[in-house]
């Protein structure tokens, strides 16, 4: 039997704009198992996002239950939340969120620094993490020097750098040309090979859709159908 | 994170918004040098001021008519029969020597050359009691005294004034209020300061002085020196002079007519004075430090709002609250310490200008930057910083991640 690293029962998140209630999250539940690579997928609005940042402990949800490894988010606080983020999840945006005026070398630290790692090591694993993703070659060049795909697989290493259980991708190839998207989806597909990291992506486009080993399909804030 | 990291992480910052924190910082600038400036200008006052009453000498003891502290019915002058009674080597034992003096500020002329001076009517024992020493001549002899002869002791700068020459003056005639004196003596100058400037003063016997060019009545003196025979005996001698004069006087107990100062009280006093006049002054230059406070915290609050989603990326990536609290505050920190470092500077130029400018204009001054000064403009501009921070740091450390990383 497989073991969920994910467990997500009855979740919901509402937000209040003025008077009306909106439901992003209706009330989903599901598991992810270690080692998955799963895709989570709907059109827009569809609450996708909203699900990838409760997943990722960035935000809280109104209700329901959501268990990361054995723990009961719910039951944490603000500094456990982002010793979760430091250390078990690993996140790739679609816009890159690279520190503009940090070179890619600081910017794969960052991570490493909240986690009370020393310069040197810091140095060591970022250089090794940038070399793993193709970038040796470009570890004191800042952001606006590298282009998309560079910039993007500087992300990858970033999450990597904390050696995370999970790595949640949001649209990572969206901002992306199509070679370049082909590129990071490998990186992501190969850490999965290589390390047993779980993968989540957020996408709408079903070509990466197909890559993932599951999908699950989100409409109007609630699952529409798990394939698997 | 630890500090040292974020203190680089600060001044990476600073650095890279090169302009807003220029800026930022001068308020800061100005503040701290402001302050400085002002606390060495009061210092330097302060020195200046106490020092020139230091050089009276200490074993020296001042006796005026009036009671400031109380209201005395029917007060008595002191007369020059006051200033012998203290003499009393059985009444008053500690009492060395007196000098009994009168003062006004008369018109002194010599050819076509004239010139205001504070004319004194002294005594003999004044040259010892003011420890004055001629550059030339001769100090008053008691012939002079008791025959109201016409003759006049003058100030260095009088005589390079009048006569455009320190030495050889002796014989010339100097008017004084119009009457002929001749000239006996120049006195030795003591350089310019507030309360002891004699090199703009003539001396002239007392009596002459009261018969001829001050009318005061029956035998008035303004002021009576009292040396005491030693430092250690200043508040022996002040009791004795005291009593003679309550007894003398006839004044009731507690309303005394007269007031006795001692060199001690005058430097005390000037103190007091130079305090408030420091703190006064610090007070203004810290306004332009809390504006500059001020400025620090709005530069931060845009800060804070530029950067929104550095910090929901910040956090995302695994970081406290404290980490971003931390982080912003050691750069606003940054900004007013290093604000504070140029200002000491600043300052210091200032009070040296000012010194520069003092001294140029004829009453010296040392502004004295003071270590403690700079600590405390050190510290306070820190601390300054750290508190205008507080605000902008607290509302970027409770920002939602998710919201954050929303924002564009």
């Amino acid at each position: 039997m497989k073991e969920a690293v994910i467990q997500v029962t009855d979740l919901k998140k509402i937000y209040q704009m003025g008077s009306v209630e909106v439901k992003a999250l209706a009330g989903v539940s599901f598991n992810i198992y270690w080692g998955e690579v799963v895709a989570i997928m709907g059109p827009s609005g569809s609450g996708k996002s909203t699900l990838m940042n409760l997943l990722g402990c960035l935000d809280r949800p109104s209700s329901g239950s959501y268990i990361l490894d054995n723990e009961q988010v719910a039951d944490l606080n603000d500094d456990d939340l982002a010793l979760i983020r430091n250390q078990k999840v690993g996140f790739v945006f679609q816009s890159f969120n690279l520190l503009p005026r940090q070179t890619a070398l600081a910017n794969v630290e960052l991570p490493m620094r909240y986690a009370g790692v020393p310069q040197a090591e810091r140095t060591i694993r970022a250089k090794a993490a940038l070399e793993m993703v193709g970038l040796g070659e470009r570890v004191h060049h800042k952001p606006t020097e590298l282009s998309g795909g560079q910039q993007q697989r500087v992300a990858v290493a970033r999450a990597l750098i904390n050696d995370p259980a999970i790595v949640m991708a949001d649209e990572p190839t969206g901002n992306l040309d199509s070679k370049s998207g082909k590129e990071i989806m490998e990186l992501l597909l190969g850490l999965n090979r290589d390390k047993g990291t779980t993968i989540i992506i957020v996408t709408h486009d079903p070509g990466i859709g197909a890559q993932a080993q599951r999908v699950i399909r989100l409409r109007d804030g609630v699952l529409e159908e798990e394939k698997a | 994170m630890n500090l040292w990291q974020a203190i680089l992480e600060a001044l990476e910052s600073i650095r890279s918004n090169k302009m807003r924190s220029t800026l930022t910082i001068l308020g800061i600038v100005i503040g701290v040098g402001a302050v400085i400036a002002m606390l060495a200008v009061g210092a330097g006052a302060q020195s200046t001021i106490t020092g020139s009453i230091s050089g009276i000498g200490s074993n020296l003891l001042f006796v005026y008519s009036g009671n400031s502290t109380v209201d005395v019915t029917n007060p008595k002058m002191i007369t020059t029969d006051d200033a012998a009674a203290m003499l009393d080597q059985s009444q008053a034992p500690d009492v060395l020597a007196v000098a009994p003096e009168i003062q006004g500020s008369l018109k002194v002329s010599a050819g076509k050359e004239s010139e205001n001076a504070t004319v004194s009517g002294v005594t003999v024992d004044y040259a010892t009691v003011r420890n004055s020493t001629l550059s030339e001549g001769s100090f008053f002899s008691d012939q002079d005294i008791l025959g109201r002869t016409s003759v006049a002791i003058i100030g260095n700068s009088i005589a390079k004034k009048l006569y455009d020459r320190t030495d050889g003056v002796v014989g010339e005639t100097i008017r004084i209020s119009g009457q002929p004196f001749e000239v006996i003596g120049v006195l030795e100058s003591k350089g310019g300061s507030p309360f002891t400037s004699q090199d703009n003063t003539v001396l002239v016997p007392l009596t002459t002085a009261q018969v001829r060019l001050m009318s005061r009545g029956s035998d008035e003196v303004d002021v009576v020196y009292v040396q005491a025979i030693s430092a250690d005996s200043v508040s022996a001698a002040s009791d004795e002079i005291s009593q003679i004069l309550r007894t003398r006087h006839r004044t009731k107990v507690g309303l005394d007519d007269f007031t006795v100062y001692s060199q001690e009280d005058f430097v005390s006093t000037a103190k007091s004075i130079t305090n408030v006049f420091t703190i006064f002054l610090g007070g203004i230059a810290g306004i332009s430090l809390l504006v500059g406070g001020i400025g620090i915290m709005n530069i931060m609050l845009v800060s804070v709002t530029e950067r929104t989603r550095e910090i929901g990326l910040r956090k995302a990536l695994g970081a406290r609250k404290n980490d971003i609290m931390l982080q912003f505050l050691t750069e606003s920190s940054m900004l007013s310490l290093l604000g504070g470092v140029i200002g000491i500077g600043l300052g210091w130029l200032l009070a040296f200008l000012i010194g520069k400018i003092a001294t140029a204009l004829g009453s010296p001054l040392q502004p004295e930057v003071g270590l403690n000064a700079i600590l405390l403009a050190t510290i306070f501009s820190t601390a300054v910083g750290l508190f205008f921070g507080m605000y902008p740091a607290n509302q970027a450390a409770k920002l939602e991640p998710v919201e954050a990383l929303r924002h564009d």
